[in-house]
């Protein structure tokens, strides 16, 4: 969810962006970090854990816990608390360690 | 393909205000800088600080860090004498020196007569069940969504950890919109300044004291947390439990200095719980015990940015003077930061600090 109002801070937001999300069609911002834009679509889980395929989402937003990592155009292990949003993102939840796509996968 | 070295005077690593301010400090007096920071902005945890710094004016009372790291960067950016890259990764440090860096996919080395490290601190975790469910977050991720890019993680939150940065992330939280639960600090007593903690009181926020998370709860994200209550000997007392039905739980239980490149660089370290963790052993100058390397702010053990920034500023000056620049002002610029710092760690809330830096200072 976005703040719209804030008592000390402006928000000055940058173009949109469009990028697609598990196949869904999102918005964000340039200038955003894709954990960002997804946190403001309400979407907080990212991936699931390799071994107990447990939900995982954004822990410390500074590229340090690996807690984030999702597949990016085909990428994966990309940490989105990172990683800018760029226009027509493909951003896919990861299962596991993440598979890189390549001809004959 | 080609390796890309270049020879440099300064590195400085880390762009948070103790790299800022060594960075100034050592271009001011005449030498060459370049800084480089892994995140794609200069300022580090200050461009998230909208509470007003206190101390005195050469401390920036009643600053807030979001205008501090404004004024540091555009100084550093229109320096003519510093180089700063942002992106810019330093994934080594070498046995010769020789700084290994990532910037946008382009690799390249550095090889400089003096390196600062200002890697800063990163969050510790804390051990419950259910700790790795999506809505919790550590206090500083937190404060990124909020206050850099302006987006809520959820609606009500609990808060782990009542020092300064978990009490003024509350407020901060408070302030952009979200509902506050409680504050659950696990000591007897509450760690924070008393002036951060009366505003959340103020705002209605219990905090329980000797209180620590038992679990959290949730599908597939948090949906609430059950605390309890401690013993004097720090055990949980069954039957104490209180539930919260909470989407967010922000951890402010800590940081560990980030040490990595300094362990590469062979710098002796000591494990030093005032300070945070590993720091590195150093001198007065802030010179660790490898020759030309310096260490400064969180990652040569967790203070106050303001400690962070006089730290920067004084192995920068060092820095620079042991490469035979500005040492006509030397002592006397020294001697005012040392007293600054010497200022900031006195009295009982600096003990800590002074007990931990007495562990790791070297004649």
């Amino acid at each position: 969810m976005r703040i719209e109002q804030h008592p000390v801070l402006e928000f000055r937001r940058g173009k949109k962006i469009k990028f697609t999300f598990d196949g869904k069609e999102y918005e964000g911002y340039e200038g955003e970090t894709i954990a960002a834009a997804l946190h403001a679509a309400g979407i907080r889980v990212m991936r699931e854990s390799p071994v107990l395929h447990r939900p995982r989402g954004l822990f410390c937003a500074i590229g340090n816990c690996s807690s984030c990592l999702m597949t990016v155009n085909g990428e994966p292990n990309v940490r989105i608390c990172v990683e800018k949003l760029r226009p027509g993102m493909v951003v896919e939840s990861q299962k596991g360690k993440g598979v890189i796509y390549a001809a004959g996968n | 393909m080609q390796q890309e070295i270049s020879f440099v005077e300064i590195a400085v690593i880390g762009g948070g205000p103790a790299g800022l301010c060594a960075a100034l400090e050592a271009a001011n007096a005449g030498a060459r800088v370049v800084l480089l920071d892994r995140q794609d902005r200069l300022g580090g945890q200050l461009i998230k600080q909208t509470h007003r710094f206190f101390g005195s004016r050469s401390h920036r009372a009643s600053e807030r860090g979001i205008n501090i790291a404004a004024e540091l960067t555009g100084q550093v950016t229109s320096h003519p004498l510093i180089e700063a890259l942002t992106g810019a990764t330093v994934f080594g440090f070498y046995e010769d020196g020789v700084l290994g860096v990532e910037q946008e996919g382009r690799v390249f080395y550095l090889k400089p007569s003096r390196v600062i490290v200002a890697t800063g601190a990163s969050e510790k975790t804390l051990a419950f069940p259910n700790n790795d469910l999506p809505g919790i977050y550590g206090a500083g991720a937190v404060q990124t969504l909020v206050n850099v890019y302006g987006i809520l993680p959820g609606k009500r939150v609990l808060m782990v950890g009542a020092g300064n940065i978990g009490v003024i992330v509350t407020y901060q939280l408070l302030q952009a919109g979200m509902e506050v639960a409680a504050i659950v600090e696990a000591a007897p007593g509450i760690g924070a300044y008393w002036v951060h903690a009366a505003k959340v009181r103020r705002a209605g926020v219990p905090i329980y004291t000797s209180h620590t998370i038992k679990r959290a709860y949730g599908g597939r994200e948090v949906e609430g947390a059950v605390i309890w209550q401690l013993d004097e000997q720090g055990q949980p007392v069954p039957g104490t439990e209180k539930d919260f039905a909470v989407d967010t739980i922000c951890l402010s239980v800590g940081l560990s200095p980030l040490v990595e490149l300094l362990a590469q660089a062979g710098c002796r370290l000591a494990y030093v719980p005032q300070l945070g963790g590993h720091v590195p052993l150093r001198d007065a100058n802030l010179q660790t015990t490898v020759p030309g390397v310096y260490v400064a702010g969180d990652a040569a053990g967790v203070e106050e940015a303001s400690a962070a920034m006089m730290e920067g500023a004084l192995a920068g000056l060092h820095a620079a003077c042991s490469l035979g620049y500005g040492r006509a002002g030397y002592e006397a610029r020294r001697r005012e930061l040392q007293h600054q710092l010497d200022s900031l760690r006195s009295g009982p809330v600096g003990e800590k600090i002074r007990t931990g830096l007495a562990r790791v200072l070297a004649g």
